[in-house]
């Protein structure tokens, strides 16, 4: 329904202009404080306009923060996270969508369950199987007495071991286990209508090829979709590689580095808060999730344009 | 050479049985219509057909090689399905030469196949357009061309035409048939109107709730139905049928108002037998009361331009007659209706099975036998 109703016109503005004020102030007042010395973002009344020091500011959290290897090393989780996260949803979405298997009623009920148990929750028993991979399948081996069988006939004591902590994989993989773009990728295929399938089957394309040939192209918008929210994800993770990174200096992450130069009671030790170079290297760490969300928007403008309806 | 046999096919999901003991025998080269209202099973014949749903029962071969195991590409069968199912992503190039594509033929041939086959449904150019920006008419032109440029074995419609609008579907259908005589590949064609069938058939299938009815030229179904159902199904407007009960001579059907018809030249029926007459609007003719075979009353016509649909009834029963004669008549007028003794159909009752005619009648049927024993097979479910 169209409106033509000046007065109503005016307030849905208003209402869209306040919206804005709320969620813009607090980057507004993050970066006026990253342009501040340290006497002035700690001076009494709340500084609103920038100040001269941005630059300095930039180059002395970058240093202070070690910024150069860790934006590295976020590159490589996000980059890893998106990559897995899209090749597993496309896949397994795949399969249950065109294939009829027995089971594919409980696989799907399955992963729909690891929906409610993101990684916060279930973060111990993640972490311990990051501690050791292998170790439900050593569990397997103890619980059916093989490994006794084994160690009896051979001699020799089977303890599988295969540590995860402090590697890009233990980072990356737990990250990737997660339904949701299963599930954006199942909703996808479960509009190709059956003749499509179908024409595909007569025209001699096996699975893989109609899975490479029809189903990608057609999903270019779903994958822009799901890259940029798994993107922004892993990027701003910030308990798991608490956890499973304890060799800061080699696979630290921005965001966590980030909130070391939060001050609190313990990095100031009761000096004055440097408010100023946190908020210079948030700054800093909010660039690439936001130019990943431009760069993809254009693909969404595109491919809605050219629904091919 | 590629002729279809099924034998004895049928279909089941889960526990539901769909279409049970299907015999049909397809000629190589033969264009066959499967003809039926939706939800009879013709999809479900032709997917089985193409290999798209598994045979659960009986066989089907395709130029003598049983092909129950086979996969659709191994085959032989192009399918033009009927929401066209083009690849929305690619060209209209692409579209056409995708199964060349997959079948690995070298870029420059498929390109002048595309090129050649593009030509002879007339797209050329539109070769590089996306299916969405093409008509339902052009859309309809590219899924034939998909199917033409692998020079198939056995082409497969399902209800290609449904989508279009009157004149165009006209206007297709003559282009499918002129390709159908130009490639000279056996077309199995389903669709549920009447006249598309009746039009573009070699011969015509008549399915009736995952069985086959009865088979034969579009002529032997319009002038020997052999039952009610194909009766009712083929021709327009439809074939009056009248109810009534055979007399005690077995000469003649006594109808509800107490007129007799007389079935003595044509069929053999049991005294006292509950049947259905049945008379084809054309068949009739308008005359006086007292030189018609059945008295009726019009009600009104319908001006059609060549010809008129008169409107009549026969006690309470609708009765239509489709005549060029512009006629004066008030309602409520009591008027004769003629018509030859070859025109009367006669279907007993509860099985809605057409009577056999007796051979006195002399009438050239020499496939009447076979498909009403085909029909009767048909019917065991
Ligand atoms: N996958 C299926 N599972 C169960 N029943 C089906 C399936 N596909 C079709 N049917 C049933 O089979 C019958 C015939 O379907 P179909 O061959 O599509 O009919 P038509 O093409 O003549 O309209 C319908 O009653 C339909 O409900
Ligand atoms: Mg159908």
């Amino acid at each position: 329904m169209i409106e033509r109703t000046p007065l109503l016109n005016l307030a849905t503005h208003l209402i869209l202009g306040f919206g804005l004020i709320v969620i813009l102030a607090p980057i507004w007042l993050a970066f006026v404080a990253a342009t501040l010395t340290l006497q002035e973002v700690n001076a009494a009344p709340v500084e609103l306009w920038p100040g001269t020091h941005l630059w300095a500011n930039l180059k002395e959290a970058w240093v202070l923060s070690d910024f150069g290897p860790k934006f590295v090393n976020s590159l490589i989780v996000a980059v890893g996270v998106v990559v897995g996260k899209i090749t597993l949803a496309c896949i397994t979405a795949f399969s249950l969508v065109f294939f009829a298997y027995r089971g594919r009623a409980l696989i799907f009920w399955m992963i729909f369950i690891t929906l409610m148990l993101p990684l916060e929750v279930r973060i111990v028993p993640t972490y311990a199987v990051a501690a050791n991979a292998l170790s439900p399948f050593q569990a397997l081996l103890d619980v059916t007495g093989m490994g006794w069988l084994i160690n009896a006939v051979s001699g020799v004591q089977v303890s599988l071991q295969w540590n995860l902590l402090n590697s890009y994989t233990g980072l990356i993989l737990p990250l990737v286990a997660t339904a949701t773009g299963t599930f954006l990728y199942r909703q996808f295929f479960l509009t190709i209508p059956d003749e499509l399938v179908e024409a595909a089957r007569m025209d001699g394309a096996g699975p893989l090829r109609f899975l490479w040939d029809v189903l990608i192209p057609l999903s270019k918008t779903n994958i822009a979709a799901l890259a940029t929210i798994m993107f922004v994800y892993a990027w701003n993770q910030y308990l798991w590689p608490l956890l499973v990174i304890t060799d800061r200096a080699t696979y630290g992450m921005v965001v966590v580095q980030l909130s070391d130069l939060v001050p609190d009671q313990m990095t100031t030790g009761g000096g004055t808060p440097t408010w100023h170079l946190a908020m210079a290297a948030t700054l800093m760490v909010m660039v690439p999730p936001i130019a990943i969300v431009i760069l993809m928007q254009r693909w969404f403008v595109r491919g809605l344009i050219n629904t091919d309806k | 050479m590629a002729e279809i046999s099924i034998r004895q096919v049928g279909k089941t999901y889960g526990k539901t049985t769909i279409m049970q003991g299907v015999d049909l025998e397809i000629h190589d080269g033969e264009f066959v219509v499967i003809l039926g209202p939706s939800g009879c099973g013709k999809s479900t014949l032709l997917r089985l057909i193409a290999g798209l749903e598994e045979i659960t029962a009986g066989e089907i071969a395709i130029a003598g090689e049983v092909v129950n195991n086979l996969e659709p590409r191994e085959r032989g069968c192009a399918m033009v399905f009927q929401n066209y199912a083009l690849y929305p992503h690619m060209t209209v190039s692409d579209n056409i030469g995708y199964a060349l594509k997959v079948a690995g033929v070298p870029k420059a041939e498929r390109m002048a196949r595309i090129e050649a086959t593009a030509r002879s449904v007339g797209l050329v150019e539109f070769l590089d357009r996306k299916p969405g920006q093409l008509s339902g008419g052009q859309r309809q032109r590219v899924a034939m061309a998909r199917a033409i440029i692998r020079e198939p074995k056995v082409f497969l419609f399902d209800e290609p035409l449904s989508n279009l609008d009157a004149k165009l579907r006209v206007q297709m259908r003559h282009e499918i048939r002129r390709i159908h005589n130009a490639v000279g590949a056996t077309s199995v064609f389903v669709t549920h109107d009447q006249n598309e069938g009746m039009t573009l058939a070699d011969r015509l299938v008549i399915m009736n709730k995952g069985t086959i009815e009865q088979i034969g030229t579009p002529e032997e179904i319009y002038e020997h139905p052999a039952s009610l159902y194909v009766a009712g199904f083929v021709g327009s407007p439809a074939m009056n049928i009248l109810p009534g009960t055979v007399a005690s001579s077995g000469l003649s059907v006594l109808l509800g108002d107490g007129q007799a018809v007389d079935i003595r030249s044509s069929f053999k029926a049991r005294p006292g037998q509950l049947v259905q007459i049945g008379l084809r609007p054309e068949k009739l003719s308008i005359t006086t009361k007292a030189h018609g075979l059945l008295a009726a009353k019009f009600q009104f016509f319908e001006e059609l331009g060549s010809a008129r649909i008169y409107h009549l009834e026969i006690e309470d029963i609708p009765v239509g007659v489709v005549s060029d004669l512009k006629l004066a008549l008030t309602a409520g007028e009591e008027v004769g209706l003629a018509f030859p003794p070859s025109a009367l159909h006669v279907f007993d009752g509860p099985s809605g099975r057409s009577l056999a005619r007796a051979e006195a009648a002399g009438e050239s049927r020499g496939t009447d036998a076979s498909t009403t024993g085909l029909s009767m097979h048909g019917r065991l479910l």
